[in-house]
């Protein structure tokens, strides 16, 4: 008998498990695809938001300001990139003044340190490659970059060294109410659970209503599509450059990644499909020519990625957070932007909560810290002289535009919650992030999956389920 | 740190030459430096025969010609490290690399020669929109899977570009029993070579279509289902009216080499935003005095033949570099014009004492009945007809050094294209 099932392992699922880890409890995270972070968790801005962005008092406001102060600490403790980088919200127009005051002041009821309105030639003496036209921008000190994914896992391996279990590949077909609990019918197993935290992303309204038939919420799929340039354009903007919030979210915006690419997007497009993370022709033009409105100097010719993500939408407009109607089943749903910076506030809400509700007792061996794989790149070369006489492995490169080696993805995929597909390394490692997006280590990566986990070349996928790399041998 | 006269970055077939070519001029201290487990470079990979056609006058297979030239590095006894990949290039000619076997290594070089060959264009380089699945592979990728690993990426298979790579695959991807369903190019041109059009896909009935792209990529459970092709119009715009759906599981991408030139932007030598390779002088000597660049990281080439004699050059030259230093003083610029779209090398040694120079170039456009000529200062003083120039095949133009000593102060070198039809 479990005491939680945590359904999605997203930033936000992962997060709630590794705070429910300090508990005694017996917790499970399931998720239909084979790694975490498969949804809105890998393909989101990455931005640690400051917070003036939502209306004060909402959920959204209240979590995004503690999370973001968080942040930091817990980027130490978990060991992920994070990068308190400041942000800047332009103002192309002299009608829009009276907005950035708003912004402002919402901003400083909602609990934000560190804001300021500056002049155009003020933004353009910290940021040169922001656009003429710019008249003045909200400048935001305390707001951040993180490498989602990265979160995501840091949080997952972390829970995982305190006990919780993960059950990837395993989609939740049904959930029954029963007396100790609820029965939770997965792609290849029942489980029996005291509690349900439903941290379904794009499908938690689908989720809840197994258990319950009231219109509580419903999510709308609203995707995104953004692109990603060389890392030789990083220069272009230290400072995140967003543009003067729209009814659909926080419109386009140009950003380093913690990693040193630019990252440009997203559009804001509703989709009936949720497992619509195709890139369109429209989209992506949009994205760009939008972010060239802050940043004129963009080229297209140093793109070298795109992708779509899908920000899960709740009608209510706000995050729903706790427990449901139905005793004992948590709802954690609607979390788009600021989600990302607000998950690890929300997960210590909830996991308290339910720990409550629990009746649990604290663990005495929680294990907070967890320390990354090496980032060969990164190092000095006496660290990495260091690091290859550990082992020689470390001495092979196989990304040759990341420069990560083999030692790294035979981590990637030893550690807890390990790689299991292609996607699954290069989201741990980089290895095929950089400018020939696995054109020359594919076959190495494919090889190494192969002999860490005993399988045929044949089983090898990108990301799971039908995503096989080679359909069989040659004649 | 150790002390080298020469380091050879890269062991594939301008590597190789190279290093063979600096021995032979009578250097002895010459170490090659190779990431792969194996000399030989991407030809490793090339199992089809073509190669050697001018340099051997006999038609080898890739790996056949790399052979040859690790023969006479084996003959000479050339120092060489596999499994060896360099990090870092200074502009102070430091040599960083790291392996398994030695850790991190760092060399101080004399002359270093840049042999690092080019990677191709991905997907995301030329904004394909669609699904991101699993059967999307860049044509060189699939190469390697099918020759070195002997996996088939796929059963039905389109391909976007007709470079070089992709029309090679679309005929060994149908000898493996795949069907080739089209070969989609965006110009209403092939950048690849002729020879490889008629061998590898009219000899098999492969439609090659011109003026067409993908414009949208679908999949099932993960992996690509179809694609969409479309014809684009004159600013190569796709015209969705034209849009259809061919099924097949696999997608290869052939849409571009790319000189891979992040070791010279390291050491600070100025790269050219054509060719993507270095600006180099007659010597293949970059702006870095002392570093040296040939072979595909300097400019793309068509057939390995040029990559050898630009490498032999090049290692000659580093080896002369290593005797005497640096002996330029004045400079002669070159430059492509009316549909010549580069010139390498992009200056000449006014001084220079090499009898012959070779200028190599791409057109942008095909044209048929042209005249290539060399202009010194406006007067013409080469003129070659060509029955028709391709941007897929490499132009070489020799001149005579003692032309170049003619150009007066301040003057230039021009080739450009007079005539012709498109």
């Amino acid at each position: 008998m479990n005491d939680v099932l945590i359904i999605g392992a997203g930033v936000v699922g992962c997060s709630i498990a590794r705070e429910l880890s300090v508990w005694n409890l017996r917790i499970t995270v399931v998720d239909k695809e084979n790694d975490v972070a498969m949804g809105t968790s890998k393909a989101n801005s990455g931005i640690a938001h400051a917070g003036f962005d939502a209306h004060t008092g909402t959920n959204k406001a209240i979590y995004n300001v503690l999370g973001a102060k968080m942040l930091p600490e817990l980027a130490r403790e978990l060991d992920f990139p994070y990068r308190q980088n400041g942000a800047f919200v332009l103002c192309f127009d002299e009608s829009g003044r009276p907005k950035l005051q708003e912004l402002l002041e919402q901003g400083i009821r909602n609990g934000v340190q560190g804001l300021s309105i500056l002049e155009g030639d003020q933004v353009r003496a910290i940021e040169p490659n922001v656009s003429d036209k710019v008249v003045a921008a909200l400048y935001a000190e305390t707001s951040g970059i993180v490498s989602p994914y990265e979160m995501t896992i840091a949080y997952a391996e972390n829970a995982a060294v305190n006990g919780v279990e993960f059950l990837l590949d395993n989609e939740v077909r049904g959930i029954k109410r029963v007396e100790s609990g609820f029965e939770v019918t997965l792609k290849d197993r029942t489980l029996l659970t005291k509690t349900v935290i439903n941290c379904a992303g794009v499908y938690a309204d689908a989720i809840y209503n197994m258990v319950s038939d009231k219109p509580l919420f419903e999510i709308v799929a609203r995707k995104g599509e953004y692109c990603l340039l060389d890392k030789k354009c990083g220069g272009l903007t230290d400072k995140t450059l967003f543009q003067l919030p729209t009814a659909m979210g926080k419109g386009v915006l140009v950003a380093p990644t913690t990693h040193g690419n630019i990252i440009v997007g997203p559009t804001a497009e509703d989709v009936p499909d949720k497992d619509d993370v195709d890139t369109t022709f429209d989209g992506l033009n949009k994205a760009f020519n939008t972010a060239s409105v802050s940043v004129p100097s963009l080229a297209r010719r140093n793109i070298i990625t795109q992708f779509a993500g899908l920000r899960a939408h709740a009608d209510v407009n706000d995050f729903v957070i706790g427990e449901s109607d139905v005793p004992c089943f948590y709802n954690v749903a609607g979390i788009e932007s600021p989600g990302l910076t607000s998950a690890p506030a929300i997960a210590v809400d909830v996991a308290k909560a339910v720990a409550e509700k629990l009746h649990a007792v604290k663990k005495d061996n929680f294990v907070a810290k967890r320390k990354g794989i090496p980032c060969f790149a990164k190092m000095s070369d006496s660290e990495r002289q260091q690091l290859i006489a550990t082992n020689p492995l470390y001495g092979r490169i196989v990304c040759r535009c990341e420069n990560v080696t083999e030692g790294e993805i035979v981590d990637s995929i030893r550690r807890p919650v390990g790689a299991r597909d292609l996607d699954g390394v290069k989201r741990r490692t980089r290895a095929g992030m950089g400018r020939c997006q696995m054109g020359f280590c594919t076959p190495r990566v494919m090889e190494i999956l192969c002999r860490e986990l005993g399988m045929e070349m044949t089983e090898i996928t990108k990301c799971g389920k039908g995503s096989h790399i080679v359909v069989g041998r040659t004649e | 740190m150790t002390y080298r006269n020469i380091v050879i970055v890269g062991g594939g077939p301008a590597g190789l030459a190279a290093a063979t070519a600096a021995y032979d001029a009578g250097e002895r201290d010459i170490v090659i430096l190779e990431r792969e487990e194996m000399l030989g470079g991407i030809l490793n990979q090339c199992i089809h025969n073509g190669f050697g056609l001018h340099t051997f006058k006999e038609e080898l297979t890739g790996p056949e010609y790399a052979a040859r030239f690790e023969q006479l590095v084996y003959d000479r006894g050339i120092e060489y490290r596999l499994g060896s990949t360099v990090i870092n290039v200074s502009a102070d000619k430091v040599v960083t690399y790291v392996s398994e076997k030695e850790g991190l290594q760092k060399i101080s070089a004399k002359a270093i020669v840049l042999t690092c060959g080019c990677r191709e264009r991905p997907r995301g380089g030329i904004n394909i929109a669609g699904a991101r699945a699993a059967g999307i592979f860049s044509a060189g990728t699939a190469q390697k899977l099918v020759n070195i690993d002997g996996y088939m990426p796929g059963k039905e298979v389109v391909i976007l570009g007709s470079g070089d790579i992709g029309l090679i695959m679309a005929r060994r991807m149908t000898f493996e029993g795949a069907k080739v369903k089209a070969v989609v190019e965006l110009m209403p041109y092939s950048s690849g070579l002729n020879r490889n059009i008629v061998q590898c896909l009219n000899d098999f009935n492969i439609p090659l279509m011109f003026s067409h792209t993908v414009v949208d990529i679908k999949a099932t459970d993960g992996r690509v289902s179809s694609v969409v092709i479309a014809a684009v119009d004159e600013r190569l715009q796709p015209v969705m009216s034209t849009a259809q759906e061919i099924t097949c599981d696999t997608l290869l991408l052939s849409v571009g080499l790319l000189p891979e030139n992040e070791l010279a932007g390291y050491a600070n030598v100025q790269l050219s935003p054509v060719t993507n390779g270095a600006v180099v002088d007659d010597q293949m000597m970059t702006d870095v005095e002392g570093i040296f660049e040939c072979g595909n990281v300097l400019h793309v080439h068509d057939l390995v033949d040029y990559v050898s004699e630009e490498a032999t050059h090049a290692g000659k030259c580093a080896a002369a570099y290593v005797k005497n230093g640096n002996t330029a003083t004045e400079y002669v610029p070159t430059c492509g014009t009316n549909g010549v779209r580069y010139v390498v090398p992009q200056k000449i040694r006014k001084d220079d004492n090499y009898e012959q120079i070779s200028l190599r170039m791409r057109v942008a456009n095909a044209f048929r009945n042209v005249e290539l000529a060399v202009l010194l200062d406006g007067e013409k003083i080469v003129s070659r007809r060509r029955p028709i120039v391709t941007p897929g095949e490499m132009e070489t133009v020799v001149l005579n050094s003692e032309l170049v000593k003619r150009v007066k102060q301040g003057g230039k070198l021009e080739v450009t294209l007079l005539g012709g039809t498109k």
